[in-house]
């Protein structure tokens, strides 16, 4: 018994199946159970207001969206190393997810950036890093979607994953310094560990475990769509041949 | 492999190479911002480093599917893959061969549009030095992209969409030392940061580029 | 039962519709999707079987 044998479709739909139902509910729970207790039961901010409330779909999405990235690069390395299907297929399954969560925290962002710091949108190094993570999601998809050959299509994705991976976190260092180049010590974040009481903490962390449970249940969902679609498309190209 | 590099040196050079489209692009770009931001030399000389450098990023940029793409389609890439040269030295040459077709003549070319743009004159230098350091990261950078789409159809507008983002931390260094040359600050660390990206771009993305060409070939 | 948002219940209640409409959007796209690719499956599985016979 050892985790690769996940690696069989047949087998991961099975498992998946069973805890789907279970994935869901919880999901569920925790989501809306978190959102209604940080919505009406937590009390304002004494600095900002009413919009400490964001907190609890800002920094679980955020959270997500790099989080889904690191799934997609471990599953593009299992692929690139052992060849496993299922494991490409992850990956493509998780960039849509991915994608979401990086626009409702950038946009989560906006919203609570503009009362609070009079502006939309500023060009501070977190931000502007979420953006070219977003652009590299839409690169990644785009490229899954250009390439037929479902091989190939695995292969290159998974390529461009790690060296995207990489200049993304050179990006990341690179707009930190750019930034400061610009306004010293200009520190806009938010940081959650730190400055955030345990009143708001509770609630937040049921919203993170929400954000998690619905990301484990969608990338299952959509892996085994993927994989029903890929056994359909080729037991269509049988029929054809025959 | 200085055969490889001269052939495709020529086939650059001669009609329909693409060589000078670049140039002429970067041209077009330079003289088109004054036009949507207006004339005044203050507002230009200020913002001249950082359009020198997005000029020069696009011009690159253009000429990217030319790498590979012809070459692919008359099959002269299967027969460089069967040739004893590992593929990462093909790539290694198409890159060059870019570089020097494209970035250079855009190095050269960055001091004169300087002027069109009123650049202070302690940028001159910085402009030239950014963009020779840089520019090799470009065409490597680009080699990539344009190994990942070879085998497309219409691989033009995905091809951007794939080398824009890696090219973010090239162009954020690239126009910081511009930038703090023409204001004339310490230019040290965003050079090196820069330098540091060009030499590991040029090191390490052909073996990435290779594989996927690899691939494409399959 | 409605807290009392302040100011700032704009904001806050905009990126709550927001955040939601999109998670619903992906879950229910996802949710279609499955169903539609789960019912081709199976019809291009039932006529080869016939196919066969």
């Amino acid at each position: 018994m050892s985790i690769w044998e996940y690696a069989n479709p047949v087998k991961f739909i099975r498992t998946t199946d069973k805890l789907m139902p279970w994935l869901s509910v919880a999901a569920i729970v925790c989501l809306v159970g978190g959102l209604i207790w940080g919505f009406f039961f937590t009390p304002d901010d004494y600095r900002q207001g009413s919009t400490v409330k964001i907190i609890y779909l800002h920094v679980p999405s955020a959270l997500m969206a790099i989080n889904a990235w690191l799934m997609m690069l471990l599953a593009s390395l299992i692929w690139i190393v052992r060849r496993h299907h299922v494991s490409a297929l992850a990956a493509r399954a998780a960039a849509p997810v991915g994608a979401t969560m990086t626009v409702i925290a950038l946009a989560t962002g906006a919203i609570w950036g503009q009362p609070m710091w009079g502006t939309w949108w500023a060009w501070d190094p977190r931000l502007t890093s979420f953006l070219i993570l977003f652009l590299f999601y839409l690169g990644y998809m785009a490229l899954w979607s250009a390439i037929e050959n479902d091989d190939t299509a695995a292969d290159l994705t998974s390529i461009l994953c790690l060296v995207g991976s990489v200049f993304a976190l050179l990006s990341r260092y690179a707009v930190n310094f750019w930034n400061q180049g610009l306004h010293q010590g200009a520190s806009l974040s938010l940081d959650a560990e730190e400055n955030v009481a345990d009143v708001f903490w509770f609630p937040l962390l049921v919203c993170i475990a929400g954000f998690v449970l619905l990301f484990i249940a969608l990338v299952f969902l959509r892996t085994q769509t993927e994989i029903r679609a890929r056994r359909a498309r080729a037991l269509l190209a049988r029929e054809r041949s025959t | 492999m200085i055969a490889l590099l001269m052939r495709d040196l020529q086939l650059a050079v001669r009609a329909g190479g693409g060589f000078g489209l670049g140039l002429a692009f970067f041209l077009i770009v330079t003289v088109l911002v004054p036009f949507g931001v207006g004339p005044e030399t203050g507002l230009l000389s200020r913002i001249a480093p950082g359009v020198l450098w997005i000029g020069a990023l696009l011009a690159c940029l253009l000429s990217l599917d030319r790498i590979l793409a012809l070459d692919w389609e008359d099959g002269s890439l299967d027969l460089l893959a069967t040739a004893p040269l590992p593929m990462e030295g093909i790539v290694s040459v198409k890159a060059l061969a870019h570089w020097i077709t494209t970035g250079l003549p855009l190095v050269l070319a960055a001091p004169a549009l300087g002027v069109l743009l009123s650049l202070p004159v302690e940028g001159y230098l910085w402009v030239v030095v950014s963009l020779a350091v840089g520019t090799p990261a470009l065409s490597v950078i680009g080699t990539f992209g344009a190994a990942l789409t070879v085998g497309l159809k219409r691989g033009g507008l995905l091809l951007s969409l794939l080398v824009l983002p890696l090219y973010v931390p090239t162009l954020i260094f690239g126009a910081e030392v511009a930038r703090r040359g023409a204001e004339g600050l310490a230019v040290q660390t965003p050079l090196l940061m820069l330098a540091g990206i060009s030499f590991g771009a040029v090191a390490l993305l052909p073996f990435a580029s290779a594989a996927v060409l690899r691939v494409n070939l399959r | 039962m409605m807290p009392d948002l302040g100011k700032y219940a704009g904001a806050v209640l905009s990126s709550y519709a927001v955040s939601i409409a999109l998670i619903v959007i992906l879950v229910a796209s996802s949710v279609l999707r499955a169903r539609k690719v789960r019912a081709e499956l199976e019809r291009i599985e039932e006529r080869q079987r016939h196919g066969k016979r």
